[in-house]
C-alpha cells in the first residue's frame, strides 16, 4: 500500500517536471526567436550605413573624422559577439549616427537632398525597429527568467541546467536621460 | 484581462454574433412560411433563409475584409512617395513591437484624416489610412495610430468588428426586403385568422413584425456599443506598444480638429475606424443619446485618458 502511494507521488512528480520542462523550453525558444528579430534589424542598419556614408561623403568631406567613426563603430558592431558586447557596440553606433545626423543639420543642401532624407527615414525607422525588437526580446526574456527563478519552477530549472537569458540593455548615456516633460500642456 | 483572455473573449463574441445572425435569418424564414403559407409541404422560406444566412456569415468571414477595403477604395502603397514609405515603415515598426506578422497596408485618397484595420486574424489583417491622416500627422503620431490599429488586430477585435459589419449590413438589407414584401405580398393571414387560434397567430405575427422592424436599429446599437468599449482598450494597449501615449493624444487632437466627414467610409464600417467618420457632430458631446448612437467614445475623454497615462493632468 505504502509502496503504491510512493509510486503515485513519484509518477505525479515526473509528470509535473515534464510539464515545467516543456514550458521552459517553449519560453527559451521564444527568447531565441526574439533575439533573432533584433539581429535582423541590426543587420538592416549595418547594410544601410555604407549607403549613407557614400551619399554624404562628397559634401561632408571635411567631417571625415565623424564619418570614420561611424564606419568603425559599424565594423565593431558587426564583429561583436554575445548579448552584452553586442548591446554595447550597437549603442556606440547609435551615438555615432546621432552625431552624424546632428552635423547634417548644418548642411542645407544635404538636408534638402532627396536621397539623404530617404536614408534618414530608413535609418530612423531602423532605430525604432531595433528599439521595438529589443523591447519585445526583453519582455520575453524577463518572462523566461522569472519562470526560472520563481518557486517551484526554479528547482526544476536548476536541475535541468537552464540559464537566465541576458537582457539587451541600454548603456548609452544619452538614451538613459530622463525625458523632458512639458507641464504647460492643457 | 491579459491579451490571451482578450483574444478568447473576442473569439467567443464572434461566435455569439454569428449564432445570433443565423438565428435571425431562421426567424425571418419561419415567419414567412407561417405568414405566406406556400402550399408546399416543405418550409421552403425557412430553408432558404437558413442557407442564405449561413452563406452570408461564411462569405463575410472569408471575404468581408476585401469588401470593406474595396468599398473604401483602398489602394496599395506607392513606395516612391516619401510619406507613404514612412507609413509603411511605422507599420512595420509597430508590428515588430506587437510581435505579429506585418499586415497588408493600404491608402485611401480622402482628405479627411482617419484609419482602420480589418481582417479575420493577425495573419490576414489589413491596415488602411486616408491621405488626410498621412498629411496631418508627424512620424510619432502616425506610429501611435498604427499602434492603436495594431492592438485591434492583435486582440482579434478586427474579426468581431468585421462580423458585426457583415451582420449590420445584411440585416438592414433583409429587413428592408421583408418590409417591402409584407406590403405588396400576397398573404394568407386573413384566411388563417378566420379559422381558430386567431389571437395566438396575431400575437406571433406582431412579435415577428416588431423584430423585423427593430432589428436594423438594434444591430446598429450593438455595433456601436461593442465598438465604443474597445476603443479605450486599443488606445491603452497601443500606447503600451509605443510607450508614448502623448503621441496618440496629439494625433487624436489633430484628427478631431478636422470637422468634415470621411466620405469614402460609409456608415456600415464606421465602427472600424480610429475616429468616427461622421465628423465631430457626436464625437465631442456626451450624454444619453450621444452615448447611445456614437461608435466611438468622446474624443476628449480618450485624450484625457491618454494624458493620464503620461502623468499629465
Amino acid at each position: 500500500m505504502v509502496g503504491w502511494i510512493i509510486l503515485g507521488v513519484l509518477a505525479a512528480m515526473v509528470i509535473w517536471m515534464i510539464a515545467i520542462f516543456n514550458s521552459l523550453v517553449s519560453l527559451k525558444n521564444q527568447t531565441l526567436n526574439g533575439w533573432k528579430q533584433i539581429d535582423v534589424q541590426l543587420k538592416r542598419r549595418h547594410d544601410l550605413i555604407p549607403n549613407l556614408v557614400e551619399t554624404v561623403k562628397g559634401v561632408m568631406s571635411f567631417e571625415q573624422n565623424t564619418l570614420t567613426q561611424v564606419i568603425e563603430a559599424r565594423n565593431r558592431a558587426i564583429s561583436a559577439q554575445g548579448v552584452a558586447d553586442k548591446a554595447a557596440q550597437e549603442n556606440m553606433l547609435s551615438g555615432a549616427l546621432r552625431q552624424l545626423f546632428a552635423l547634417v543639420e548644418n548642411y542645407p543642401n544635404l538636408k534638402s537632398n532627396e536621397n539623404v532624407s530617404k536614408l534618414q527615414e530608413e535609418l530612423s525607422s531602423t532605430e525604432n525597429r531595433i528599439g521595438f525588437a529589443r523591447q519585445f526580446y526583453n519582455d520575453i526574456a524577463t518572462k523566461f527568467n522569472i519562470a526560472q527563478q520563481t518557486f517551484p519552477t526554479n528547482m526544476v530549472a536548476g536541475m535541468l541546467g537552464f540559464q537566465a537569458a541576458e537582457l539587451f540593455e541600454i548603456k548609452d548615456a544619452a538614451e538613459k536621460e530622463v525625458p523632458k516633460v512639458d507641464l504647460n500642456l492643457k | 484581462m491579459n491579451i490571451y483572455e482578450r483574444q478568447a473573449h473576442n473569439r467567443r463574441w464572434t461566435w455569439l454574433i454569428i449564432f445570433a445572425f443565423v438565428s435571425f435569418f431562421l426567424f425571418i424564414g419561419l415567419g414567412f412560411d407561417y405568414y405566406y403559407g406556400v402550399r408546399l409541404e416543405m418550409p421552403i422560406f425557412t430553408v432558404v433563409a437558413l442557407i442564405f444566412g449561413l452563406a452570408m456569415a461564411y462569405s463575410g468571414y472569408l471575404w468581408g475584409d476585401k469588401l470593406v477595403l474595396a468599398s473604401t477604395h483602398a489602394q496599395e502603397l506607392d513606395l516612391n512617395d516619401p510619406k507613404q514609405k514612412q507609413w509603411q515603415n511605422v507599420v512595420e515598426e509597430v508590428s515588430i513591437a506587437a510581435g505579429i506578422p506585418l499586415p497588408k497596408i493600404y491608402i485611401i485618397e480622402d482628405p479627411d484624416p482617419n484609419a482602420f484595420a480589418t481582417g479575420r486574424s493577425p495573419e490576414t489583417a489589413s491596415i488602411a489610412v486616408t491621405r488626410g491622416l498621412l498629411d496631418a500627422l508627424n512620424r510619432d503620431e502616425l506610429q501611435a495610430v498604427a499602434a492603436h490599429e495594431m492592438s485591434h488586430v492583435k486582440n482579434f477585435d478586427i474579426r468581431l468588428m468585421l462580423m458585426i459589419a457583415v451582420l449590420v449590413g445584411s440585416i438592414a438589407l433583409l429587413a428592408d426586403w421583408t418590409r417591402r414584401s409584407l406590403f405588396y405580398g400576397n398573404r394568407r393571414s386573413s384566411r388563417r385568422s378566420e379559422g381558430g387560434g386567431g389571437y395566438v397567430a396575431l400575437v406571433i405575427l406582431a412579435i415577428w413584425l416588431i423584430t423585423v422592424i427593430l432589428a436594423p436599429i438594434l444591430s446598429q446599437l450593438m455595433a456601436m456599443c461593442v465598438s465604443r468599449k474597445r476603443e479605450y482598450l486599443a488606445d491603452a494597449s497601443g500606447a503600451e506598444l509605443t510607450r508614448n501615449p502623448l503621441a496618440l493624444a496629439s494625433a487624436l487632437e489633430k484628427i478631431s480638429s478636422h470637422e468634415g466627414p470621411t466620405r469614402s467610409i460609409n456608415q456600415g464600417t464606421a465602427h472600424l475606424c480610429i475616429c468616427d467618420p461622421k465628423g465631430t457632430a457626436l464625437g465631442m458631446k456626451e450624454g444619453g443619446m450621444a452615448n447611445l448612437f456614437a461608435t466611438h467614445p468622446p474624443i476628449d475623454k480618450r485624450i484625457e485618458a491618454l494624458r493620464q497615462m503620461a502623468y499629465i493632468k
